[in-house]
């Protein structure tokens, strides 16, 4: 049987913070569906450690600081013509709100907020989307739909990404098409050590699924934003929390 | 009471709003105090990275008992 509506044949997918946790599993499962990937991370280590787990041939990675305003046009001009883009680099920093320094804000706001509308403001004005292309934004429910103690910094970035991407959908719009996924906790490096697993488990139990989510279950979200199965979402948020957010 | 561990308690009392300056002692055994909270204990995580550039993560906080516990923990790890 070959009937599969979310298949990602001949279609050609930039991955943005591809070397770990949901980029990775994202660049695995449209591997498997058919996609050629273009990989980019800061982290040239782990991107290779990814390029080696896809399927199928052709791949590249590009090592890029999504930061830097000349790593942008250096990406931008090595890329090849795109059906999808998924924008999922990030980083966070759990602060109160009376520590928050200028130097943590602007990382944040520069890897979460600033990086993503740069570099798809290039890749609109270089001309890089093909027709009905798909733009996937990692964003999360956290300053979108929930707060949490510590979160402001991450919450106002992602907040901002949420608005952006509904203002690309509304312009891109019937060319191309551009969607935001919403995950709650996933199980990868972002958090760091901040929290202790005492803390951890009693935070699952906010959870109805009674787990965190594994990069795999927001990586087959994706994929259905990638995939032709979606050609009438646009601008829609996609939350994938477990549940978390029933509260 | 030597000078660094007096330092090191008004650093720690300092991420607190309402408990008296004087229920802070090498002996206090501070996940008890009623104003200690998880979004306290990222305070004190954060303090100790900026005034010592120690790292200290979840898990270390929570073994720690008393105020010297975390004290003792953050001098061993400077010096590592
Ligand atoms: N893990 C979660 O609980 C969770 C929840 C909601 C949303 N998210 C979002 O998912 C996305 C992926 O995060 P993850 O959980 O897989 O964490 P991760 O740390 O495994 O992946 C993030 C990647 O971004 C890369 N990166 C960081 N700074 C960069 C820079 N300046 N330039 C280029 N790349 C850079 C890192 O090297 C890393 O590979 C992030 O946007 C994150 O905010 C994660």
């Amino acid at each position: 049987m070959s009937y599969n509506p979310f298949s990602l044949e001949g279609k050609t997918i930039l991955v943005t913070g591809a070397a770990g946790g949901i980029g990775r599993a994202t660049s695995i499962e449209c591997a498997k569906l058919g996609a050629k990937l273009v990989l980019t991370d800061i982290n040239e280590t782990g991107l290779t450690e990814t390029k080696a787990l896809l399927e199928g041939e052709g791949h590249e990675c590009v090592s890029a600081d999504l930061t830097s305003q000349e790593a942008l046009d250096d990406l931008v001009n090595s890329l090849p013509m795109l059906d999808g883009f998924v924008s999922n680099a990030g980083v966070t920093k759990p602060t109160p709100v009376k520590m928050i320094s200028k130097e943590a804000l602007e990382r944040i706001m520069s890897i979460n907020t600033y990086g993503p509308i740069y570099l798809t403001q290039r890749l609109l004005k270089k001309k890089k989307f093909n027709a009905n292309a798909s733009l996937v934004f990692t964003v999360s429910i956290g300053g979108v739909y929930t707060t949490a103690p510590g979160n402001a910094m991450y919450g106002a970035s992602k907040g901002a990404l949420q608005v952006f991407v509904r203002n690309v959908a509304l312009e891109g719009a019937p060319r191309i098409r551009c969607n935001s996924v919403n995950p709650g906790m996933v199980n990868t490096n972002l958090a760091g050590r901040a929290y202790s697993d005492d803390d951890k488990a009693k935070d699952m139990e906010t959870y109805p699924m009674k787990r965190y989510g594994e990069p795999r279950d927001v990586a087959l979200a994706i994929v259905y934003l990638l995939s032709d199965a979606s050609s009438w979402v646009t601008g829609h948020s996609l939350i994938i929390d477990g549940g978390k957010t029933l509260y | 009471m030597n000078m660094e561990i007096k330092e090191f308690i008004e650093h720690f009392a300092e991420q607190f709003d309402e408990t008296d300056i004087s229920e802070f002692k090498p002996e206090t055994v501070f996940h008890d105090l009623e104003e200690y909270t998880s979004l306290i204990a990222l305070s004190i995580i954060l303090m100790v990275d900026e005034e010592y550039s120690v790292t200290i993560d979840g898990n270390e906080m929570k073994s720690c008992v008393t105020i010297e516990d975390l004290f003792n923990l953050v001098q061993k790890k400077a010096e590592q």
